[in-house]
């Protein structure tokens, strides 16, 4: 056995891995937002409570109707997005034309207020939520012991992340998303109806928000505030990558997990402002972010 | 015409002081953490309590006019300081009460100091409030970190935990538990063998869990409280920290928490408290209250709340005695003078650093075939006297009693 900079190189491993399995869900949630700001020009601010949302619906869906963790995978972002249509369509819909600005501060209200609706009827110390049978235990890696759960957790994210960069930047539906987005008059005159699209991308972009929530659920503290907790992380992962960059968004996620896992071997002190010095140095030196397009 | 009217209205205000001369106005500020990870220990049923105090004190004194308000310092100190100078000066409150968390407390008791009113400090835990950094104007209620330290460090490392690696939470109450903590063990015979310190409201203890399972310790030692607490154990039951024959110990758990946890993941902690809801008829009572109030199915009252409620209750005495609340430090110091008794806490007394006595209880959590039903969580292994349970005054290094 060696050692790293007299870190043993077992405990080094392990905390690597660590932090794979924590920019899982920041590549997750970063996804959602990038999908949501590269085709919408929305900055979802809602999106760390609609992560939540995710959560708690399949809190819920346990306790009152005896739907375990398997169905609630797919239904409880199927409700979440349901929900985020809603918003779209009634909400957010105006908004196109107008500042940024103003989507933020909308969603920014909407996360308020859902927060709040949540804190009133469930508190703020969590809820328990079990976890599936037959994910328990874990493998004794040599050097760490890897619960099943979060190798699970690596293994999900990797594909939907990947599935979604392929869908949207290597097929024809994504393609016609993306001159939606460019020229929306244009891609109308080819009888493409843009208006749903959007609306579609925006529900998906929230799905999947509400998906990482699902999947948080049992190893993390299902509470109202457990959103707000890491959309800032998020939307550092998102300024890091390029805002509107998928593949950025995907990559950033993952490495930021990373590099956040290592410095708490070495600094732990300072892990939950690394991320931020990192956004700090990465808008000096590349302002569109590592993967941005657009200057 | 205007003239007149403008004489009136000042005849009438001139009535109204001396109608209040008689009356004593009180006013309360719960400064707490409404919507973060101490939400459930405090917040908004500490709120409740100190509403359920006053509400009892003003039907015996019909004289006193009690006025409950609160606000949320969000856990940051500037933010908790800021609303505790615009309450001091412009709202006119003249206590405040709860405030979890010891960095915010600390910032609050040298406002309350400046401003001469009172800080029944019911929320905190950090020993320092009555040690180095005592004030006139503080009354510490509830607990403290030696308390805690004493209380259960002492208990684990009897029990045979003599080797100890720390997660603790990088703020002024960790650091305070931790030193406390440590002191304990050593003196006991045990070994700290590391320690790390993340910061608070942490959702991920992965990477921490396994650097206390690579310490080969046999207890890790949570210096932490509210959410933290419970994140850590949940995670640690999923990495395998009880297969791989390490224990928790927490040092710092509310009922609250326990009930989060779920007592299948809970089961066999062992922690200090002075408080619980089930302790005898008094608290039983006065729980029923506080839930009707609460109205939210599934909550339990922390030994915090409790806090808050016996501390506002005996401040409200204090006023009354003084026969006003106007200055803080004579207030505070008849509320050392009167013994505190009520129907939740029993007899306290309050000693000269501000530092309040009563006994401790150390607490084992049930197994889950052993509870009769939601509320009901702890055994009750030890009662520790209250002259045992606190550190002793001249221990403190507080500059009131010394010099």
């Amino acid at each position: 056995m060696f050692t790293i900079f007299g870190i043993p190189s077992a405990a080094l491993f392990g905390q690597l891995l660590i932090g794979l399995i924590n920019g899982s869900f920041y590549a997750l949630l970063s996804l959602g937002l990038a999908v949501i700001f590269g085709m919408l020009n929305i900055i979802n601010f809602a999106h760390g409570a609609q992560y939540m949302l995710g959560a708690v619906a399949a809190f819920l869906l346990l306790q009152w109707t005896g739907i375990g963790y398997w169905p609630a995978l797919i239904i409880a972002p199927l409700i979440v997005g349901a929900f985020g249509i809603v918003i779209e369509r009634t909400l957010l819909q105006w908004l196109y034309k107008l500042d940024h600005l103003y989507g933020l501060l909308l969603t920014f209200g909407v996360a308020l207020i859902v927060e709040g609706i949540a804190r009133n009827y469930l508190g703020s110390a969590g809820l328990p939520y079990v976890l599936p049978d037959s994910l328990r235990g874990g493998q004794n890696l040599g050097f760490m012991f890897l619960p099943n759960y979060r190798a699970w957790v690596i293994g999900v994210s990797l594909v939907i992340c990947f599935g979604t960069w392929f869908a949207i930047e290597r097929t024809r539906l994504g393609a016609y998303l993306r001159a939606a987005t460019e020229n929306p008059t244009l891609v109308r005159a080819f009888g493409i109806n843009v208006p749903v699209m959007i609306t579609l991308t925006y529900g998906f972009g929230v799905a999947l928000a509400a998906f990482a929530g699902v999947m948080a659920a049992p190893i993390y503290n299902v509470s109202p505030q457990m959103g707000s907790e890491l959309i800032i992380v998020v939307f550092a992962v998102v300024v890091i990558g390029g805002m509107g960059s998928i593949l950025g968004a995907i990559l950033t996620g993952f490495g930021l997990g990373v590099i956040e896992g290592l410095t708490k071997v070495f600094f732990p002190e300072a892990s939950n402002t690394v991320i931020f010095v990192i956004m700090a140095i990465v808008l000096l030196v590349r302002p569109a972010g590592l993967f941005g397009r657009r200057a | 015409m205007k003239k007149t009217f403008g004489l009136a209205a000042l005849a009438a205000l001139l009535l109204a002081g001396t109608a209040s001369a008689q009356q004593i106005d009180v006013k309360i500020g719960v400064l707490t953490d409404m919507s973060s990870l101490y939400a459930d220990d405090t917040g908004i049923g500490s709120v409740i309590a100190a509403k359920l105090a006053a509400e009892d004190f003003m039907k015996d004194h019909k004289n006193v006019k009690v006025e409950v308000i609160s606000a949320d310092h969000q856990n940051k100190a500037d933010v908790g300081s800021n609303i505790a100078n615009q309450w001091y000066d412009r709202d006119g409150v003249d206590m405040i009460a709860d405030v979890p968390n010891s960095g915010v407390a600390l910032a609050i008791a040298d406002v309350t100091k400046a401003k001469n009113k009172v800080f029944v400090a019911s929320g905190p835990a950090s020993s320092d409030l009555t040690g180095p950094k005592c004030s006139p104007n503080t009354i510490h209620w509830t607990y403290d970190t030696w308390m805690l330290a004493n209380g259960t460090g002492k208990a684990i490392v009897k029990n045979g935990g003599d080797t100890w690696f720390f997660l603790t939470s990088d703020y002024a109450f960790g650091h305070a538990l931790e030193r406390d903590t440590e002191a304990v063990v050593l003196k006991n015979g045990g070994k700290v063998l590391g320690k790390v310190r993340h910061p608070i409201n942490t959702n991920d203890f992965s990477s921490f869990l396994l650097q206390a399972q690579a310490s080969k310790a046999k207890i890790i030692g949570l210096a932490n409280a509210g959410g933290d607490t419970i994140n850590a154990i949940k995670q640690g039951a999923e990495f395998g920290i009880a297969a791989g024959g390490q224990k928790f110990a927490g040092l710092l758990v509310f009922a609250p928490d326990v009930a989060a946890l779920g007592l299948k993941t809970a089961q066999g902690l062992t922690f200090t408290e002075t408080w619980y809801w089930d302790l005898n008829d008094g608290t039983r009572a006065w729980t029923k209250r506080w839930d009707k109030e609460r109205n939210s199915p599934g909550k339990l009252p922390s030994m915090n709340m409790a806090g808050v409620y016996s501390g506002t209750l005996h401040y409200l005495k204090a006023v009354a005695a003084v026969g006003s609340a106007k200055d803080g430090k004579k207030v505070a110091d008849e509320m050392k003078k009167l013994p505190a008794e009520d129907s939740i806490y029993g007899k306290s007394t309050v000693r000269a650093d501000g530092r309040v006595l009563h006994p401790a209880y150390l607490f084992e959590v049930k197994k889950p075939e052993e509870s009769k039903g939601p509320g009901d969580l702890y055994h009750l292994r030890a009662t520790i006297p209250a002259d045992e349970a606190f550190r002793p005054l001249k221990d403190g290094g507080c500059p009131l009693v010394s010099g």
